[in-house]
């Protein structure tokens, strides 16, 4: 079947399978491979994008599901140049190793500030609980987050 | 391929340069090796063993051949050469040889068109088994003699005894790297019969030794290359789906793409070893270390990987950083039908330093002195023999620095709020703050850099001057640790040009740069740039009479006298160098000798909060001091050694790969829990640098360090808040509520 979504502003046109999870559509039809797969079970929120305003694993929504949404994914989010805020703070912090984390943290973390542009180093750690780093032991991601919520971004 | 490193940065050695892979890593560019593909390609899937032991009566892949879509399916007898391999012992077979050892063991692979029908082809195959029982009690397969290795240390006067002993016996469960990227690989046919091959990997080059020996192919046949990897830590040092994805991409002519999810990750690769160790330390009542004797049993599971090396590393740190004349270690690693065990950052010094710190905190309390003060007065320092094999190394070894500088950062706070997301089992816990009870622990652990044993371990790199700036040519595998950008700094500081990309090679165009493992590309791969560097500048400033190099030419006297573009008139200009260690060698029959090429130490201190009712655990700090020689990037020390301890706190309350008659209980995130952002406490670190002789300006290895002695600190903090023995990692709630 086809849906339609609205990707980093731009409409797409993708032929799903009723199976389908909005992650493979996004990494395999629409050639965002940015968004990362590590679980598949909504355990490690590498793959995290925003949809109609929300922080979503998506790999638990259903592609079919997302016809007619808005959704932003980490090549939405900046660029070489214009990086947003949040990944030129992980990159000054060197909150980045191996990076298969990153592009969930640099989307949970966006949408964290905007909801909460001063967030408490608890409510950092909460709000950034569902996204695994198996790499940095979180240390560099929370100072990043902590000048971010000082400068309030 | 050259992966995006060019992106101009500045800095050399002691600044924390940035990550010349960062931009395409927080933008979602970064190629990583699952994200590879092209329009043509096949996906591949495989088909494993339901049982942990059991003989294949039959196998009828006809119901999978017959599915529409599928290109290949393909069994041991498709196997083209060498039906095994193996990084140290070829003992694996490819594909199921008639009895599957190992619960997840590879049967038949599939190539179709899609990766659902190759799933669906992959599960249509009919296997015929016949279960056989699973030996998978490593006691009793020592008992009858499933050995991988055996090692031996005496040394010393055997009747030693001391006036003060304490016995204890210990265990640590197996863990899981579980690096957030699987594995994934992709092979691309060359249209002349060969293939090149992209798959995450820590060392191309041992995998290429295997892969052509099992293709039968030649060595430029097959080349290896270096693919965009998320995370390792062992994982990847052994081969997964390399041979299968190339099989199939050669028997179809196709490119294929091959990537495990999440559960057939964690069959996939090796694991870190779970162990079983009996301890005796007498000292003599002035607290001084008469004689240690061990036992150490390590379960290697199916197949050989690197548990060999892995024994050694446990056997020769059974004593840790102290000194001791005495020491009597019977060793083993036995073969059993539990899954496959081989590399985990701290490879086999995880294992020991659990059992010698426990130790040395209950030597303390029997002496009725403070535990720091008895690993001080028997550290190991600098030109004193290694307890296990009596090696002397000739290099600084700032043991008591490291106890000093730990013990010097301030305690935290009393904990003074309810709270809940600072109470241990966070928002769903009931206890009050006031219920409970706080624990500090201490320990300090020792690692050997590099390969040991006489292996001759070498990296090579090529620093190449172009008109465009330098590149740096290596095989040496980044898998998020940063060398990328130390080769950077190297590079850039020995020829002062500031313009420096890191360009990745294949197999075919550069020899190994070793593993990415053992901690050792720093000094190694670093080694081999920095002397590649150096030769290069001395001859560019031996042709042109000049003493210095510069951004924009070569310097005499403070004048310019060649400019870039002339230095590189006939063309690049390049120093290629094979850099070795100084020569280890195996050990004698009491396992003595000069086995190791270098030795590194590290302190941790834990602060823990336990709901003793509930068993819960809150780990609130875990600080440490290390040695790491010379500091060439700060920032990515302190990622190392924070990163290093969250895997090691995991070890010590959580992570824990369930395996029960050979069958693995938890293969999802899900049920084998990883540290969140949530757990992961606290953390201050030290650095102390005292230089090595051999590391590129005195640098050292760092990176398994911190997830040796930070397990065991948080266990001592946590028999500190209980008052519980607690002989075992990972600590469970019912371990302390003592059900
Ligand atoms: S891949 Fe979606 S949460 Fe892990
Ligand atoms: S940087 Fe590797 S998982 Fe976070």
């Amino acid at each position: 079947m086809n849906v339609t979504i609205t990707v980093n502003g731009e409409q797409r046109v993708a032929d799903v399978a009723a199976s389908e999870s909005l992650l493979n559509v996004l990494r395999d039809d629409l050639d965002l491979p940015g968004t990362k797969d590590a679980c598949e079970q909504g355990e490690c929120g590498s793959c995290t994008v925003i949809l109609d305003g929300e922080a979503v694993c998506s790999c638990l929504v259903m592609a079919a599901d997302a016809e007619g949404s808005e959704v932003t994914t980490v090549e939405g989010m900046g660029e070489e140049g214009h990086l947003h805020p949040v990944q030129e703070a992980m990159l000054a912090e060197g909150a980045v190793q191996c990076g298969f984390c990153t592009p969930g943290f640099v989307v949970a973390g966006a949408h964290l500030l905007e909801t909460n542009p001063h967030p408490s180093e608890l409510e950092i750690r909460e709000a950034l609980s569902g996204n695994i780093c198996r790499c940095t032991g979180y240390g560099a991601i929370l100072r990043a987050f902590e000048t971010l919520s000082e400068e309030g971004t | 391929m050259t992966t995006p490193t060019r992106t101009h940065v500045t800095g050399g050695i002691g600044t924390s340069v940035r990550r010349p892979d960062g931009v395409p890593k927080v933008t979602g560019n970064f190629a990583y090796a699952s994200d590879l593909h092209s329009k043509d390609m096949l996906w591949g899937a495989t088909l494993r063993s339901p049982h942990a032991h059991a003989r294949l009566i039959s196998l009828d892949t006809g119901p999978a051949l017959a599915m529409t879509g599928v290109r290949a399916v393909l069994t041991q007898d498709d196997v083209p050469g060498l039906p095994l391999f193996g990084q140290e012992e070829q003992d694996q077979p490819v594909l199921c040889d008639g009895v599957a050892r190992y619960w997840g063991e590879p049967v038949a692979i599939v190539a179709a068109d899609d990766e659902e029908t190759a799933q669906r082809a992959a599960a249509s195959i009919i296997a015929e088994w016949e279960p056989l029982a699973p030996l998978d009690d490593p006691e009793k397969a020592a008992d009858d003699g499933s050995l991988f290795r055996e090692l031996k240390i005496r040394r010393g006067d055997k009747e030693a005894a001391g006036t003060v002993v304490v016995e204890g016996v210990y265990e640590t469960a197996s863990q899981d790297q579980a690096p957030l990227g699987t594995e994934a690989g992709f092979a691309i046919p060359d249209g002349s019969g060969g293939l090149d091959l992209y798959v995450t990997s820590q060392w191309v080059h041992v995998d290429h030794r295997q892969i052509i020996a099992c293709l039968d192919m030649e060595p430029d046949q097959i080349r290896c290359h270096p693919a965009g990897i998320g995370g390792a830590f062992g994982a990847r040092e052994d081969i997964s789906l390399h041979i299968h994805v190339a099989m199939l991409s050669l028997a179809t002519g196709r490119p294929v793409k091959m990537e495990y999810d999440r559960s057939e990750s964690f069959v996939g690769h090796v694991k870190r070893h779970p162990s079983k160790m009996w301890y005796r330390h007498e000292a003599d009542a002035d607290g001084n270390l008469v004689k240690v004797t061990a036992r150490l049993l390590l379960d290697g599971g199916a197949y050989a990987h690197t548990s060999r090396a892995v024994l050694a590393n446990a056997a020769f740190f059974t004593v840790g950083p102290y000194r001791c004349d005495n020491v009597v270690v019977d060793a083993q690693v036995v073969k059993t039908n539990n899954p496959p065990c081989g590399a985990m950052r701290g490879f086999g010094a995880v294992q020991a330093c659990f059992g010698y710190e426990s130790q040395m905190d209950r030597l303390a309390e029997e002496l009725g002195v403070d535990p720091l003060d008895l690993r001080r007065q028997n550290a190991m320092r600098g030109g004193d023999p290694l307890a296990t094999s009596g090696q002397v190394i000739d290099a600084p070894l700032p043991t008591v620095e490291v106890i000093d500088a730990l013990e010097a950062i301030p305690l935290p706070e009393p904990l003074a709020s309810d709270d809940p997301r600072l109470l241990p089992g966070g928002t769903g816990l009931t206890t009050p703050a006031s219920k409970v009870v706080r624990g500090v622990g201490y320990a300090v652990g020792l690692k050997n850099v590099a390969f040991s044993e006489g292996f001759d371990d070498y990296a090579e790199a090529r620093v190449v001057l172009t008109r465009a700036g330098v590149e740096v040519h290596t095989a040496a595998m980044e898998v998020g640790q940063g060398l990328v950008t130390v080769c950077q700094q190297i590079a850039r500081t020995v020829l002062g040009i500031e313009n420096v990309a890191v360009v990745w090679d294949d197999t075919s165009h550069i020899g190994s740069a070793g593993s990415t493992s053992a901690s050792r590309q720093t000094q190694m791969t670093g080694g081999a740039v920095h002397a590649a560097s150096v030769g290069l500048r001395d001859r560019i400033l031996a042709d042109f009479g000049g003493d210095e190099l510069r951004n924009d030419g070569v310097y005499r006297a403070g004048e310019r006298i060649a400019t870039i573009d002339e230095i590189c008139a006939e063309g690049p200009v390049e120093h290629l160098v094979r850099f070795r260690h100084p020569e280890t060698h195996p050990p004698d029959e009491n396992g003595q000798g000069d086995v190791h090429a270098g030795f590194v130490v590290a302190a941790h201190r834990a602060v823990v909060d336990v709901d003793p009712e509930l068993g819960l655990v809150r780990v609130v700090r875990v600080d440490t001091a290390q040695d790491v020689g010379k500091a060439l990037n700060p920032q990515a020390i302190t990622g190392q050694l924070e990163g290093g301890i969250m895997q090691g706190v995991g070890l010590a309350v959580m992570e824990e790969l369930v395996v029960d008659h050979g069958v693995i209980r938890n293969p999802t995130f899900t049920d084998y829990l990883i540290p969140t952002f949530l757990d992961a406490p606290a953390v201050e670190t030290r650095i102390i640098e005292a230089p090595d002789p051999w590391g590129p300006f005195g640098a050292k290895g760092i990176g398994e360090s911190p997830t040796i002695s930070s397990t065991p600190a948080v266990v001592a903090a946590i028999r500190a808040a209980t008052g519980k023995a607690l002989t075992r990692a990972p600590v469970r709630p019912q371990d302390i509520v003592g059900i």
